[in-house]
């Protein structure tokens, strides 16, 4: 047994997580400053904090991730921070020469008060930052939400600091994809451009984190949203948010600063979502739905009718990040499946637990919802009330196994499959394939499962 | 079988037509003055001298902000690398949920809870899967979190009731004060369990170093000592420093079986809380990573009279030298027999493999960058391989891992290294007894064996080959541009940008997933391993033949 001492009886406890549902802020901002093209995260904290993300996303994506870091020692601590990220500034314009340079802060300068912008501002008054240069800044102290909160904050700081409004309004529509992977990232702005529209999507990883095997590295890879995009997107029509606890601040703040209305959406995972992305970007943009697109839905909708018996009444536990979770748990109640134990492990607010609860009111069974939970409690909720499948990330392998229960691997970090950086979930293409690998994961089942009499050819 | 690197190699090699004084300027070219005059003392050419003496390398200093380098914090170094492979301890950071996020089951520790070591009943007991943390908010951040702190050690007991528990401070613990070894003391009273704590903030010191030296300093404090049983067995000895990456361990617990010596307990490999605390009753101390763990063994001869000696498993040559040198500390004809008869029996194999596989790998260049000993330990398997070494550094070694401790005199304390605390140990009253007698030690060393020593790694490299301290990102892609090696070693987050270039890169820290490579069966894997990476058909594709030939030649199929 992997997990051997998980008690089967719940204890509640208030002060020790085990088995964490989530991480900190920094890995978010870093992974979302690798959207911004040229861009080099740097971690204001000591050089921990960044070997930590850059390992963790190098392991999810099998890709280079890049970053650099302020390497507070004990002196730094105590007399602050300013010295350090100064002289980072002038090193890695000087070696590396980004374009930009996204910092964002962790527990360590969040504690002492360091100020960025007053830091930055030194820098620029000491000739640190080229003529053309830019530095940006988000401030991620980890002891307060998520990396998905990280994610969110540095995305809302791009806005922030670029985002102008030039009195025009242009047709382009905004796209905030969220905490996604890079090729959700590319389906997602693939629809709106089938649909004939112009787009400014920012954080972009796209051909940032799945980019090709050349032979020639390049630190900047090809991907990623410009400064002079992010600068324009304060003149677009309208922003489409996806997902409300990684994208909504971002959106907020363009409205805000630049009069650009937003909606917010769930992210497109299945069916009505997608449907709901898609009508609204016709709406926003005043096009019309080609008929590629419902092409698409129609193949989803039959896949769906086709393979309906299988999905019927399954009992499904999922553990991930806010929106996915969400989204997620919408589509599995819309095939009529039974998502029974849901946790995610960002802090994410009553409303969001209130969406949560709505989302399977119809379903038959009793359901456990935490938010935020972590994985030593889903696993419990797993040993008193068995289910018939698992979707969390590579962590839920070990409950899987020792349940004996199968697993699709969604979300992050995936350390362990290929896959998810290629192939989209988002999207009704992205819908079929989450469904190829939902079935996958239950007929093997019942195919390992299945006597010598029982076997069944077709399915 | 091929013969490993040369011990204090004089043949220089030619690094292919370079000089290598112009590399390091190059190096060195792009950086600020003030930047390239630091690292000017971390880039050094070997040459070794014709007794043994190296360049002095500037190293365990502080790493340049921005500059992108490998390096890990002290927390890493501490809860990460020496207690995360102990099995049986609850260990809990102290902190904001990133630190024991990421530490948690990353390290590839493996370990056997139900086969105790050495002939005692198992527990059973395994939290390694388990990742345990105070979850740090923002009220603990500005009221204290050692409240949070004792319900979490309180909660940790009410639902696992372990033997012990450890705690791990990160950075705002110590910027805001709680106070984690009064928490401990209060607890361990309280539960009647072992509990101790570990202030290894990532800010202190330059490295994952700091925090070995810490954590070294806490298991002698509250763990070693505790059990004074003398369990059976002959022979009896500890293998410190060797982490049982991929069953590493494993590999070296199995050859031990064989020789008949009695592992009592391992730093920190397959380990459990019971063989440490019985630790000092062992023989002989044998260190792998000297790095990470010469504390451990320094306080144990001091304090109980166990002496320690440099051995090396990583290697066919060398895993057959360590386990004679142990032969050669007890001295008994008994195990030396046994010891012979177990490497003329494994090592055949090994050499046909190595025959096997060395005429498609010999003559390749390979360039190690990782840890604290690796980079010098795996240099003997590419030796084995006909592979030379171009250029080679540790992350987070300090002069002695290089130069050898010949220089420990001379190595300056700074003010980072200062804050690190120094334990004064005395010899114990009653439990201090040298286990040999000078006369015999003195006579062990005529015949060679070193005690207390280790040579460093540039001894054993050749005159003209490259070492560099705490690589930057900067620094290996111009050596991969001006080299072009066969293969790089050194951890993930180098790995895809380096093979990006067209370059394999092997995983040092975690064996990309494989391994053992230690011992003789582990030599055999690395063989494999290599072959596999050097000669890989992916390396071929990179170009589409249209980019191989962009002329429009091509004719219709039925012309």
């Amino acid at each position: 047994m992997l997990l051997r001492h998980t008690p089967t009886e719940i204890k509640e406890r208030s002060a020790l997580t085990v088995n964490p549902a989530k991480t900190c802020q920094p890995i978010g901002a870093m992974y979302a400053a690798l959207g911004v093209h040229g861009c080099l995260p740097h971690s204001h904290g000591s050089q921990g904090c960044y070997a930590y993300h850059r390992s963790a996303l190098t392991r999810h994506f099998k890709e280079p991730v890049v970053a650099a870091t302020s390497a507070f020692t004990e002196g730094a601590s105590v007399f602050g921070g300013q010295a350090n990220l100064v002289q980072a500034i002038d090193n890695i314009f000087t070696v590396y020469n980004p374009e930009v340079i996204a910092v964002h802060t962790t527990c360590l300068s969040e504690t002492i008060g360091d100020d960025v912008p007053q830091i930055v501002a030194k820098a620029k008054a000491d000739g640190k930052v080229p003529e053309g240069k830019y530095v940006f800044h988000a401030n991620t102290p980890s002891y307060v939400g998520s990396h998905v909160t990280g994610f969110a904050n540095m995305t809302k700081a791009m806005v922030e600091y670029f985002a102008e409004a030039n009195g025009l309004k242009s047709k382009t529509i905004n796209l905030i994809p969220g905490y996604v992977e890079p090729a959700d990232m590319a389906e997602i702005r693939r629809l709106a451009t089938v649909m004939g529209i112009t787009t400014i999507m920012f954080p972009d990883t796209a051909k940032v984190l799945n980019g090709p095997l050349t032979g020639k590295y390049k630190m900047f890879p090809e991907g990623g949203v410009t400064i002079n995009e992010l600068q324009k997107c304060g003149s677009s029509a309208g922003t489409v948010a996806l997902g409300r606890i990684a994208s909504m601040p971002a959106a907020r703040a363009l409205d805000a600063k630049c009069k650009v209305p937003c909606q917010i959406l769930d992210l497109p995972i299945g069916l009505t979502a997608t449907d709901a992305f898609v009508d609204t970007l016709r709406q926003t943009a005043g096009v019309s739905v080609p008929d590629a697109i419902n092409l698409e839905r129609g193949q989803l909708v039959d896949t769906i009718s086709d393979w309906h018996q299988y999905l019927y009444g399954k009992r499904v536990a999922i553990v991930g990040d806010p929106d996915q979770v969400l989204a997620l748990t919408r589509f599995l109640v819309g095939l009529d499946m039974r998502p029974v134990h849901i946790i995610t492990g960002s802090p994410s607010g009553k409303k969001y637990e209130k969406s949560l609860r709505d989302a399977v009111a119809r379903v038959p069974d009793a359901v456990n919802i935490r938010v935020p939970g972590d994985m030593l409690l889903f696993h419990q909720w797993l040993k008193n009330n068995p289910v018939d499948l698992i979707i969390g990330n590579t962590y839920a392998k070990y409950i899987a196994k020792d349940e004996d229960i199968p697993l699709v691997r969604y979300g992050f970090p995936i350390y362990d499959r290929m896959g998810h950086s290629y192939f989209s979930t988002m999207g009704y293409r992205g819908a079929l394939r989450l469904m190829e690998k939902i079935l996958d994961a239950i007929l093997d089942r019942k195919d390992r499962d299945a006597d010598d009499i029982t076997m069944e050819l077709v399915m | 079988m091929a013969k490993a690197t040369s011990k204090l190699a004089t043949e220089s090699i030619k690094l292919e037509n370079h000089d290598p004084e112009k590399i390091k300027a190059r190096l060195l070219a792009k950086y600020p003055p003030k930047v390239a005059r630091k690292r000017a003392k971390q880039i050094v050419v070997n040459k070794v001298d014709r007794d043994g003496k190296v360049p002095v390398i500037s190293s365990n200093v502080r790493t340049v902000p921005g500059l992108i380098g490998q390096r890990g914090c002290c927390y890493a170094g501490c809860k990460g690398v020496v207690l995360g492979p102990t099995r049986d301890i609850i260990n809990i950071t102290h902190g904001p949920i990133g630190c024991g996020y990421y530490s948690w089951l990353t390290r590839r520790n493996q370990t056997d809870p139900d086969k105790a070591a050495n002939g005692q009943a198992s527990d059973g007991h395994n939290f390694m899967t388990y990742c345990f943390s105070t979850d740090m908010q923002d009220e603990e951040i500005i009221f204290g979190g050692e409240k949070k702190l004792k319900q979490a050690i309180q909660e940790a007991y009410d639902n696992f009731k372990p033997k012990a528990i450890a705690v791990f401070s990160t950075c705002p613990v110590g910027l805001i004060g709680d106070d984690v070894h009064a928490v401990c003391r209060e607890m361990k009273a309280k539960l009647g369990i072992n509990v101790f704590g570990f202030s290894c903030e990532g800010y202190k010191g330059v490295s994952q170093s700091a925090g070995h030296h810490i954590a070294n300093n806490g298991i002698f404090t509250h763990v070693v000592g505790l059990d004074d049983t003398i369990t059976a067995g002959k022979y009896r000895i500890n293998l410190l420093g060797e982490y049982n990456i991929g069953g590493d361990a494993f590999e070296i617990e199995r050859l031990f079986e064989r020789c008949g010596i009695t592992l009592v307990s391992s730093y920190s490999g397959n380990s459990s809380i019971d063989a440490f605390a019985n630790s000092h009753t062992a023989d002989l101390n044998l260190i792998m990573c000297h790095r990470s763990i010469n504390y451990v063994a320094e306080m144990m001869e001091t304090k109980y009279g166990v002496p320690w000696i440099k051995v090396n498993f990583i290697g066919a040559a060398a895993t057959a030298k360590s386990l004679r040198k142990i032969a050669q500390y007890f001295d008994e004809e008994e195990l030396t027999a046994q010891v012979e008869a177990v490497i003329a029996d494994e090592l055949p194999a090994v050499t046909a493999a190595c025959e096997e596989i060395r005429p498609r790998t010999v003559g390749k260049r390979a360039m190690l960058f990782v840890g604290g000993s690796r980079a010098h330990h795996y240099q003997e398997l590419f030796g084995e391989l006909g592979i030379k070494t171009l250029s080679a550094g540790y992350e987070f070694g300090h002069r002695d891992d290089y130069e050898g401790r010949r220089v420990l005199p001379d190595i300056k304390v700074d003010a980072d290294s200062r804050n690190i605390e120094e334990l004064e140990i005395q010899p114990d009253p009653e439990r201090f007894h040298p286990r040999i007698d000078e006369a015999k030690r003195k006579t062990l060393e005529a015949e060679g064996l070193g005690f207390s020593d280790y040579e460093g790694m540039m001894p054993e490299m050749p005159d003209g080959s490259m070492v560099i301290d705490d690589l930057s990102q900067y620094e290996t892609d111009e050596l991969i541009r001006i080299f072009k090696p066969d293969l790089f070693c050194a951890g993930i987050k180098e790995k895809y940008a380096v093979q990006k270039h067209g370059i394999p890169l092997k995983q040092l820290h975690s064996y990309d997933y494989g391994g053992p490579y230690a011992g003789f069966k582990g030599a055999i894997n690395f063989y494999k391993e290599i072959d596999r990476m050097v000669n890989s058909r992916v390396w071929e594709y990179m170009q589409a033949p249209w980019e191989a030939s962009p002329e429009l030649s091509a004719t219709y199929a039925w012309e």
